[in-house]
């Protein structure tokens, strides 16, 4: 039924978003240079400590932004593998895979902070409680995700196995963010949520929350920089690949 | 406006500052290499499609 209606979507769709988001990537550098200075600035410079937890609650401004993008982009990731496997949309395919190592970095940066805001605050790197094992496992579905595509030869067929694996793996994703609402964990509440207005103080929410726009950026930027080599990988063959490496 | 009265204040964070610091320079650490590795992994795609399709012109 979809085989002949969206020739376009298989063919020129990669050519066509090469092409635009090699205009988008200098804007989104821009946007993450720009939140990046002003909320590091808001954050480190000018946010005064938290009554509780001293200065150590400043890593705060990189921690919660990164878990976020770590769901975020998981979230993503299925989504266009999904759409790559139903649809049989090789672009789609390109895009969750460029997405699955920034994925990896922001989990892995997600719990490095969180390690070394665990030890002055709860008096330990780690603990194997809901919220951190959980995340763990995230970083585990993205490193599954890029080992199974580069296990197997067959590019589609790599593309189709991994993006089963990242459908299976999302349902990860609740658990993380209801892990402290549903067990008893170690990990504090959400500061920030859609149901509740925030427990921050203005200065140290305003930080975080440039702070993640400047990690949202940084995300489209290298994931858009990333599916143009895999297009230009993928697409060799054709005369505007070719013409585009002149 | 700045919350710190002095440099070593803003760098000691109040005692905590191995834990503050290692976050952002391991974060900007992580940012760095990523961006050198997307660079690196398209000039390698880049001249492998440059090497091969100039072997099929010559022929």
């Amino acid at each position: 039924m979809f085989s002949s209606g969206i020739n376009w979507f298989k063919y020129a769709a990669p050519q066509r978003f090469y092409a635009l988001s090699g205009t988008l990537i200098p804007y989104c550098v821009a946007v993450a240079v720009i939140a990046t200075i002003v909320g590091l600035t808001i954050g480190l410079l000018i946010a005064p400590s938290d009554h509780q937890q001293g200065e150590s609650y400043r890593i705060i401004f990189i921690h919660v932004p990164a878990a976020w993008m770590s769901m975020i982009i998981y979230l993503a990731m299925a989504f266009w593998a999904a759409m790559g496997l139903i649809f049989n949309a090789r672009l789609a395919s390109m895009f969750a895979l460029a997405l699955a190592p920034t994925g990896a970095l922001m989990t892995f940066l997600a719990l490095w902070t969180g390690s070394l805001w665990g030890k002055p605050t709860w008096g330990t790197y780690w603990v194997w409680d809901a919220r951190l094992t959980s995340e763990l496992i995230l970083l585990f579905l993205y490193l599954g995700f890029l080992s199974l595509h580069a296990a197997i030869e067959d590019t589609r067929k790599a593309d189709r196995s991994a993006a089963v694996l990242a459908i299976v793996g999302v349902v990860n994703i609740p658990i993380i963010y209801f892990s402290v609402k549903w067990w008893n964990t170690l990990h504090q509440g959400a500061s920030v949520s859609l149901t509740k207005a925030p427990t921050m103080a203005t200065q140290m929410l305003t930080g975080m929350l440039i702070m993640t726009v400047a990690f949202w950026a940084y995300s489209f930027a290298v994931s858009f920089y990333r599916c143009r080599t895999l297009i230009l990988e993928r697409e060799r063959h054709t005369a505007w690949a070719q013409e585009a490496v002149k | 406006m700045i919350y710190w009265n002095s440099l070593s204040d803003f760098l000691q964070m109040g005692g905590h500052g191995p834990f503050v610091w290692g976050s952002f320079a391991v974060t900007a650490l992580v940012f760095a290499i990523e961006i050198m590795q997307i660079r690196r992994q398209r000039r390698a795609t880049e001249s492998s499609i440059r090497d091969e399709s100039y072997a099929t012109e010559k022929n």
